[in-house]
């Protein structure tokens, strides 16, 4: 198989699973599709730094927890019908997904400029631990502050609105979710084509040569860097809007972690890596979790064998070629 | 206005988590100033010292022989981790050392919630150690940690002793500088890695042994620590003892005194609840300012080289 006849692959297969959870009338197949389709989303975005621009951020909760934090907090707004804000600007909140998809990838961004501006001046394993600390100090801030439920989180009653369309209609949901994924790697594919990918691949691989070449190394990665906190906070509204819920666990270092595990498994700079990776992760967690209480450990055992001996992930494997990570 | 001696208590609390901290950071910052490893799964070693010491002392009914079996059970987990896993990492990514260890934590804490169950384990202090002792200024202060706080400068002592003084530390000193050139000359370089493992993962299972007897005993009692000895690595600079055990301090009594001062703080402008609420949620992030801070002036720590 070509890899990109692996990436139609994954994008039908997640296609088929809900629609044969139509047919055969078990709801909860388009649920776990949709889970896959946003985990997988969130992977896109770290897949951008990590597989393309080889910066392992350990810290991609932080992003997308604050996009689950914007879809609740608006929505809950909405449902009140207090304003977000007083002063400056009087704001108030909203149930509009288009809405709250531009305030979450505006957020991330941002919050992936004030990070990647500080830990981008370091690299190797302080990055990894800087990235890990920030997004850690944003999981305690949620965590004591009392507004929008602390500890306990948030619940939004309804799924927010989009043209009138039913969404509290899992396929409905589905399909919503699944076309902005498609735009969304559309997009990362038309970037990592262009020019800024070519020079962002370079920085990876030797970046003294990249400035010697007049591009600078640090703008490169960060713009990568915002780009990828915009796309994983996107994800994380999407996370938010299909559990109704929003809770600090999102930021938690785990989600971390379980988001490098989907870049990961799936191959790394692979376009559809991270979704194959998310719905192994999926999979595995639904099939061992029915069999047994413990089946982290399992995951985790599994896990350590993929990474010491079967490098390149699914899409390498599918493809018959290993992914250059380096 | 606050009390001299609540202010002094909480110093004091600061200063004995601080040099828990360093236990924790020490190890890590040994590794990977030696083998050049990042190792999440620090965290998982100190959660089984804590389970360690639980189990004996509930079999025994000896705080002593449990600590002992903290400082074999974690020194024996990370001997063994070393030697069938972290061996084949050393050449690799530090992607790939995140992963495995990532995935290691995974593996400890669903096994450890096999063995125990998921209730945590309640660990009491020795009893010789119970109560408080009157320090000078009429504060009554807990003598247990006023014991940890000794024992935890004593160990920072001996360890700045073994690192600079003996041969092991020699080595530990040759392999961080030159991994290659020491093999060369004839150190054996897989006992030393296996040696230095072991040390960090025995200081994380008493620093697990000796906080668990103020806290509980759980699953996942690691993991916020093991980030906190991130941030006070990355505040000291990576590789140096010195910096970890000058990070842990800062890193324990900013925590500390910024809980107690923050709310405080924001009471002389705001409604009490809310300064309480605000100066909560800024404490919880304040070493996280504080090593945005120096990373701003010092990239590479305070003690490190410029990362």
């Amino acid at each position: 198989m070509t890899p990109r006849i692996a990436s139609a692959a994954v994008a039908l297969l997640l296609l088929a699973v809900p629609l044969a959870g139509t047919v055969m009338d078990e709801p909860w197949l388009i649920t776990l599709a949709t889970r896959v389709a946003i985990l997988g989303m969130a992977g896109v975005g770290l897949n951008l730094v990590l597989g393309y621009g080889g910066m392992v951020s350990l810290g991609h909760a932080a992003y997308f927890g604050i996009g689950g934090y914007v879809a609740g907090v608006l929505a809950h707004h909405a449902l009140e019908g207090d304003p977000v804000l007083l002063w400056p600007v009087m704001l108030g909140g909203t149930d509009s997904m288009i809405v709250i998809w531009l305030v979450a990838i505006v957020s991330g961004a941002l919050l992936a400029l004030l990070i990647g501006c500080l830990s981008l001046r370091t690299s190797g394993v302080y990055f990894i631990m800087i990235t890990l600390a920030f997004a850690q100090m944003i999981y305690y801030f949620t965590i004591s502050w009392p507004a929008y439920g602390g500890e306990d989180g948030l619940p939004i009653y309804l799924r927010n609105s989009l043209f009138g369309l039913d969404t509290m209609d899992p396929m409905t949901f589905f399909l919503i979710v699944f076309a902005v994924l498609v735009v969304v790697i559309c997009l990362v594919s038309m970037v990592v084509r262009a020019r800024f990918g070519l020079a962002l691949n370079a920085v990876r691989q030797n970046e003294t040569r990249v400035r010697s070449v007049g591009i600078g190394g640090f703008r490169v990665r960060l713009v990568a860097f915002v780009m990828s906190g915009a796309i994983t906070a996107l994800a994380g509204a999407l996370f938010v809007d299909l559990n109704r819920f929003v809770s600090p666990s999102m930021l938690s270092w785990h989600t971390s972690g379980e988001i490098m595990v989907f870049v990961i498994l799936g191959g790394v700079a692979r376009l559809w890596g991270p979704i194959a990776g998310a719905a192994l992760y999926v999979f595995l967690e639904q099939v061992l979790g029915s069999m047994t209480d413990h089946w982290q450990f399992w995951v985790g055992l599994l896990l350590i064998v993929v990474v010491l001996h079967a490098r390149g992930g699914i899409m390498g494997f599918a493809s018959g070629q290993r992914s250059d990570d380096g | 206005m606050m009390p001299a001696t609540l202010v002094a208590e909480q110093v004091l609390n600061g200063l004995q988590f601080g040099v828990m901290l360093f236990l924790m950071s020490a190890g890590l910052t040994l590794v990977f100033g030696v083998m050049g490893l990042i190792n999440l799964a620090h965290g998982s070693l100190y959660m089984i010292g804590a389970f360690a010491c639980a189990a004996v002392v509930s079999l025994t009914g000896s705080f002593w022989l449990g600590l002992a079996a903290s400082l074999a059970a974690a020194a024996a987990a990370g001997a063994l981790v070393e030697m069938t896993l972290m061996r084949r990492l050393y050449q690799r990514g530090h992607l790939d050392q995140v992963l495995v260890t990532f995935a290691l934590i995974l593996v400890f804490s669903e096994g450890t919630r096999w063995i125990f169950g998921a209730f945590p384990l309640y660990l009491d202090i020795p009893p010789s150690l119970a109560g408080t002792v009157a320090l000078p200024g009429g504060l009554d202060y807990p003598l247990y940690r006023l014991v940890i706080i000794a024992a935890g400068l004593a160990v920072a002592a001996g360890l700045f002793q073994l690192v600079s003084r003996t041969r092991l530390g020699m080595r530990i000193r040759a392999g961080e500088s030159d991994r290659e050139m020491i093999a060369a000359i004839g150190v054996n370089i897989r006992a030393l890695y296996t040696a230095v493992f072991a040390l960090g993962a025995a200081l994380a299972g008493f620093a697990g042994a000796v906080i668990g007897s103020i806290t509980s005993v759980e699953v996942g009692m690691g993991e916020p620590v093991l980030i906190l000895a991130f941030v006070v690595i990355v505040i000291g600079g990576i590789g140096s003892i010195k910096g970890a055990l000058v990070g842990a301090i800062l890193v324990g009594v900013t925590d500390t005194m910024g809980r107690l001062l923050l709310p405080a703080l924001f009471g002389t402008f705001l409604e009490p609840a809310d300064a309480a609420a605000t100066g909560a949620s800024l404490a919880s992030m304040l070493i996280y300012l504080l090593m945005a801070l120096i990373l701003f002036f010092r990239p590479g720590g305070l003690f490190g080289k410029v990362a």
